[in-house]
């Protein structure tokens, strides 16, 4: 008989929650007990308030205790849930948690489940067939089906991927590389690197159909130093799908190249702009490079480059495999397919939540999140990271759409979700993301460097009740020239949360002058 | 994923920089390496990287400052990375940070007199929906507030 199979996360929000100690208790409370056990290091299911989240293989299916403390270990076992036995903490299936239910997982499909080193797993769990679907109908008709799809950036600027890969494949050049940005530095998001850890495959795959598509043979990813647990699941992979023949010589078939060489960033947010993160890979300062000429046309090291976010790649294995209808039967208006939402902050069921896109973002934060952790009313959701815009309630009937967003002066970005209660100071706010543009700006633009520093000053002179209006004028004038004069959206996108902040939550900002001493 | 590093040795860097210096724009794996080795970036080291990458002392100097991650003199034994992040801060991280920097005199990138601890400031560790979040030594710490952060802490550079 088989091992009995008990799945305990390895992916980094179960590890902050304690999975490393669940598990060891497990492993050593089933020694003690004599009952051969295997221990799966699985990704997330993204349920993050129930991690550690413990799932036993049962003839009935997997089944789900959570969250599991060490101190839950020794009674587990006592109510045999090796068998799928009741507990205090027992939550059924994990797919049938309502929470999952609502869910259309097409790019997060395997994880969480799958044992993310695994070959075989993947494989079983559809693995591979994307990639042997482009292989068949060739690169032109795998251009075709991405474009058919309707797949848009899901890094935050929502452009065609089609567009981008046919300009690459139209391309002449003797060197063309697929460079996948997972420098996820937007607080609130964590999709990327949940695929890192919990379905690394799906990533290498994606990259691969990349590479075939347009013509490339060397494939970089840029990762976060931030994620130390993603970059050493993501290397291992690379090796075990190296060693198994799916990269490096014949990688496609005879003659055939393709490799992919992980690189880590240095804690540079500005980093997480493409051409930023282009002089990265290249060995130079993360410093903003002026468009055109494009990266498809002039990328990394000179030569036409794709450039994608880890959601984009990662989901290009499951629309070659379902097909380009049945993508982009999902969404609304131009936003096609499915978004990874991750919701995060002041949120009761903080998680990963992948849905179409058009669900509102009231339904988002009070339905499916449950409202505030703390309990107390929401005030402001910042959407799409530290260049978002923050909403009132008075907002949340916004579907989560591209261009519903930018209608109300926001953005989806990545798909972060960051709530906040009515504790929070909307000044303080907007102070925050011009101090962090300041902290992270490469320096290439006046308005950006300098535009930044002036405005944290300022809004620290309307904190103090020195000349409000005339101060909030100053910032307002700062944002537009920081809009219309930076090149990238660090400088460009930092004005969202400050105007946002000042147009909805104005109460915040008429701070009464402080008396002087004296 | 402990601190265990090496004293500076510019023979084992010169090492470490060949084993990297055929990569692809070299710089930052290099810098890597030598910062995983020795705990930062040694000014002795900058020559010896331009030297092997064929670049002037002030192109490399230029990128070392560039990041944020590297740097520039030893840490101490024991590395707190806190989240100063807007998810963070909508669950009272700026209040755990104060708490933490508050209990242990000291501030953003700063190392305690005795060698003991580093605590750095960082912008997004990616678990934010079990926010505050920190980093101990390179291991996640989820639902940082101040007690179970200094708490964290206390056990890591004891």
């Amino acid at each position: 008989m088989s091992a009995l199979k008990i799945f305990v996360p390895g992916d980094s929000a179960a590890l902050a929650m304690g999975s490393n100690k669940v598990a060891r208790a497990v492993m050593v409370e089933a020694e003690r007990r004599g009952i051969e056990i295997e221990i799966v290091r699985n990704g997330s299911r993204g349920m993050f308030w129930l991690e550690p989240l413990v799932e036993v293989q049962t003839p009935h299916g997997r089944i789900g205790y959570a969250p599991v403390s060490v101190a839950d270990v020794a009674g587990l076992f006592d109510a045999a849930f090796l068998e799928g036995g009741e507990h205090a903490l027992r939550i059924g299936k994990p797919e049938d948690h309502p929470f999952m239910l609502r869910q259309t997982r097409l790019t997060f499909a395997r994880v969480g489940i799958v044992d993310p080193l695994s070959i075989e797993d993947y494989v079983a769990h559809s693995g591979l067939q994307g990639l042997q679907r482009a292989l068949e109908i060739g690169p032109a008709a795998t251009l075709e089906e991405i474009t058919k799809s309707g797949l848009r950036g899901r890094g935050g600027a929502g452009f065609p991927t089609g567009i981008k890969w046919k300009t690459v494949a139209d391309a002449k050049a003797d060197q063309k590389y697929v460079v996948c940005n997972a420098d996820e530095g937007d607080s609130g998001t964590f999709a990327d690197r949940m695929i890192m850890e919990g379905d690394p495959m799906a990533l290498i795959e994606g990259m691969a159909i990349c590479a075939f598509a347009v013509g490339a043979t060397k494939g970089f990813i840029y990762s976060r130093s931030e994620y130390p647990h993603a970059n050493v699941k993501f290397e291992r992979a690379l090796r075990i799908v190296r060693a198994n023949g799916g990269l490096g010589p014949g990688a496609f078939g005879p003659d055939t190249m393709f490799d992919i060489e992980l690189r880590i960033g240095a804690g540079a947010y500005v980093c997480g702009e493409e051409t930023a993160l282009l002089e990265s890979l290249e060995g130079k300062r993360g410093v903003v490079r002026a468009k055109p000429p494009l990266p498809a046309h002039k990328g990394l090291f000179g030569k036409p480059t794709v450039i994608n976010n880890v959601l984009s790649l990662a989901t290009v294995p499951a629309i070659m495999n379902m097909g380009a209808d049945r993508y982009a039967h999902f969404g609304m208006g131009r936003s096609r397919g499915t978004m990874p939402i991750q919701l995060a902050g002041n949120i009761k069921f903080g998680g990963l939540f992948e849905t179409a896109f058009g669900v509102s973002l009231g339904e988002l934060v009070n339905e499916i999140g449950g409202g505030s952790a703390t309990g107390r009313p929401m005030r402001a959701v910042q959407v799409g990271g530290p260049l978002g815009a923050y909403f009132p309630p008075a907002l949340f009937d916004t579907p989560f759409d591209y261009e519903a967003f930018a209608a109300r002066d926001g953005l989806i970005g990545h798909g972060g979700v960051v709530v906040f209660d009515d504790s929070v100071d909307m000044l303080e706010q907007a102070r925050f993301a011009m101090e962090f543009c300041a902290i992270e700006s490469c320096g290439k633009c006046t308005p950006c460097r300098i535009g930044s520093t002036r405005a944290a000053e300022t809004i620290d002179k309307i904190a103090r009740g020195e000349r409000p209006d005339a101060n909030i004028t100053l910032v307002e004038d700062l944002c537009r020239t920081m809009k219309m004069g930076s090149l990238c959206a660090l400088g460009g996108f930092t004005p969202y949360p400050v105007l946002s902040a000042l147009k909805h939550f104005p109460e915040d900002f008429a701070r009464a002058p402080r008396v002087a001493a004296e | 994923m402990t601190n265990q590093v090496i004293k500076w040795d510019a023979s084992i860097a010169r090492e470490i920089i060949a084993a990297h210096a055929h990569l692809d724009g070299a710089a930052l794996p290099i810098l890597h390496a030598v910062q995983d080795a020795f705990g930062f970036v040694s000014d002795d080291a900058l020559p010896l990287i331009a030297d092997a990458l064929n670049i002037s002392r002030a192109d490399i100097y230029g990128v070392v400052t560039f990041y944020h991650d590297f740097r520039r003199a030893p840490p101490g034994r024991c590395v707190v990375k806190v989240c100063r992040a807007e998810a963070c801060q909508s669950m009272g991280g700026r209040e755990a940070a104060a708490a933490l920097l508050a209990d242990r005199k000291l501030d953003w990138g700063e190392t305690s007199a005795d060698g003991a601890l580093t605590i750095e400031a960082v912008y997004c560790l990616g678990f934010c929906a079990v926010a505050p979040a920190a980093m101990i030594d390179g291991e996640p710490l989820g639902r940082a507030n101040a007690a179970r952060l200094i708490a964290a802490v206390s056990e890591g550079a004891s």
